[in-house]
């Protein structure tokens, strides 16, 4: 079973978000970049292919040169090889067109990806990289099991879970519970050692328009100082959600 | 030209989204000058669409569309989406939502943004805003293609009466082979769901273990909400993994949050902070929560939430 992980280079959690060229533009000064999150959960799934089921697993990137440490990493972790596709990532349809020519040309029978970034969010590249395919696809995927060519799926779904099943090629977007937090891979010194003689080839893009584009970027409004209220004054927190937010 | 709205629906009835994206629609269709179109999938009783401002109602009734394969659904929205000639889609952000609208952008070959929660600023350009960066920052988008798809984010538009004399018609796509087989559902019932929920009642380590529980769902029954928890306390096992609300659970935008006994790490509040007012009681007055809250008590919430709920419940008794 060939395994393809993709695997987003993002603004670590804790990291202050600013903006510069008139807000049009992210500011990368000072912000370490990690994988993202849900890609993580994606990963070490894939690790365990790897481990019990004899699958190779290869990682990928859609972005320019600075996103290689982040692969590297991935490598670190255990994966295989690495490919960057070497262009700028302009929106999640873009992303999409690329990584499904990697597909193609490398003949994958299942992707791993995180549900979402936790950059733009948006939660889009998964889905859209299944129907450009014409592959099977399951989002928020919180459990996966595969057997020869059928997979069986676990999956949120508002207010519960479904299992389903379906047959290899698949497109998985993942979160917790496809792996739990204690089962992250973190990169250890011999892995980090052999990651740096791992593959990490770069590809060129294929051409494809834009179908959006950033116009700017803005901050919330600043929030206004908490109301504190006693805590033996209850009365008063009621008073207050009732009378000035209205939500009860 | 028109604008269409995907309204899903759930055993027969339309969710709060369904009609949020409706009422968000019809403001769309306004700037634009055109009608709305609302499609639906199986559902009891259209004539509520029309009081949110749909204009023409697509009433899809098949057995088939009852198990949800978000490919089959898709390809039904892209039927509507070219018979009617929209030039907008718009599809909420259910759990349904998030994985058709990606699929109906890609076969409409439309450019596409998400978690958008305003009307566009600017038809032409059609520009939308939507939250990027786990909620701390906007980023306003320009969707470049004739067809445009938009994910509405959850009570970001909010509902606008808006009644017009809409008719219905019944549409009968054709129904594409789904490649995926549903085996089991499990869904908990008589309960309310994080992502449905108005109110959310969550509480943290501070609870100090799963039997102190009891007090949080008293709390969530008084107030009608679901209940909620942070990372460490599902880790713990003291809660179920469903629970879990913050960056890597479960996303709440709710319209009132109460948070007790968590101490507001920003891994929590990344998942929690497109909630409109938020309540924190804590007995540490340095909790970074109380930085992002509207609301705080410091107090234990031993002694605070059991008040909270016997004041509760005479307000309600007198409000009811």
């Amino acid at each position: 079973m060939k395994v393809l992980v993709c695997i987003s280079h993002v603004p670590d959690t804790t990291s202050k978000i600013n903006f510069t060229d008139g807000d049009t533009k992210f500011d990368t000064n000072g912000v370490q970049f990690v994988i993202n999150p849900y890609d993580e959960f994606a990963l070490t799934r894939a690790m365990w292919f790897k481990e019990k089921q004899g699958a190779s697993v290869t990682v990928v990137n859609v972005g320019n040169a600075t996103t290689e440490p982040t692969l590297r990493k991935a490598l670190a972790i255990g994966a295989d090889d690495a490919i960057r596709v070497n262009t700028e990532a302009t929106d999640g349809f873009f992303v999409a067109k690329q990584l499904a020519e990697v597909v193609k040309n490398g003949g994958y029978d299942l992707v791993l990806a995180g549900k979402e970034s936790i950059d733009y969010n948006g939660g889009m590249v998964p889905a859209m990289l299944a129907s450009i395919l014409d592959f099977n696809f399951s989002n928020a995927c919180v459990g996966l099991e595969i057997e020869g060519t059928t997979a069986t799926i676990s999956r949120e779904i508002d207010g519960g879970k479904e299992i389903l099943s379906a047959s290899l090629p698949l497109v998985i977007g993942g979160q917790k519970g496809l792996v739990e937090e204690k089962d992250l891979r973190i990169p250890n010194m011999r892995g980090i050692m052999m990651a740096r003689k791992k593959p990490l080839n770069v590809v060129e893009p294929v051409d494809f328009d834009g179908t959006t584009s950033s116009a700017s970027f803005e901050k919330p409004a600043p929030k206004g100082a908490c109301k504190m209220v006693d805590a033996d004054n209850v009365d008063e927190l009621i008073s207050l959600l009732h009378n000035e937010a209205k939500v009860i | 030209m028109s604008v269409l709205v995907y309204a899903e629906s759930s055993e027969g009835k339309f969710k709060k989204v369904a009609l949020e994206a409706t009422s968000y629609g019809k403001k769309v269709a306004e700037q634009l000058g055109t009608n709305l179109v609302v499609l639906t999938i199986n559902a009891d009783e259209t004539s509520e669409l029309n009081t949110y401002g749909a204009e023409k109602i697509l009433s899809v009734k098949n057995d088939a569309l009852k198990s949800l394969d978000a490919k089959v659904i898709a390809n039904v929205i892209k039927q509507a989406s070219e018979k009617e000639d929209a030039s907008v889609v718009i599809i909420d952000s259910s759990a349904n939502g998030l994985t058709v609208a990606p699929m109906v952008a890609v076969s409409l070959n439309a450019g596409f943004a998400s978690n958008v929660v305003a009307a566009p600023s600017s038809t032409s350009p059609f520009v939308v805003k939507r939250k990027a960066f786990s909620n701390k920052a906007f980023n306003n988008t320009e969707i470049n293609t004739t067809v445009k798809v938009v994910g509405l984010a959850k009570n970001s538009f909010g509902l606008h009466e808006n009644a017009s004399s809409g008719s219905t018609e019944d549409f009968s796509p054709s129904i594409i082979e789904s490649g995926m087989t549903s085996t089991s559902i499990d869904k908990t019932v008589g309960t309310v769901t994080i992502a449905d929920a108005d109110i959310v009642v969550s509480a943290g380590r501070g609870l100090k273990g799963p039997e102190n529980w009891g007090m949080i769902e008293e709390l969530a029954e008084v107030l009608g909400a679901a209940t909620a928890c942070s990372k460490p306390v599902s880790d713990m096992d003291w809660r179920p993994h469903s629970e879990h609300v913050g960056q890597t659970g479960k996303p709440v935008s709710s319209n009132l949050y109460i948070a007790i006994g968590i101490s507001g790490a920003i891994q929590h509040l990344a998942g929690i902070n497109s909630s409109k007012v938020k309540v924190v009681i804590n007995t540490d007055p340095e909790a970074p929560f109380f930085k992002a809250a509207d609301y705080g008590i410091v107090g234990d919430a031993f002694e605070v939430v059991p008040k909270l709920i016997e004041k509760l419940k005479s307000f309600k008794a007198n409000n009811a």
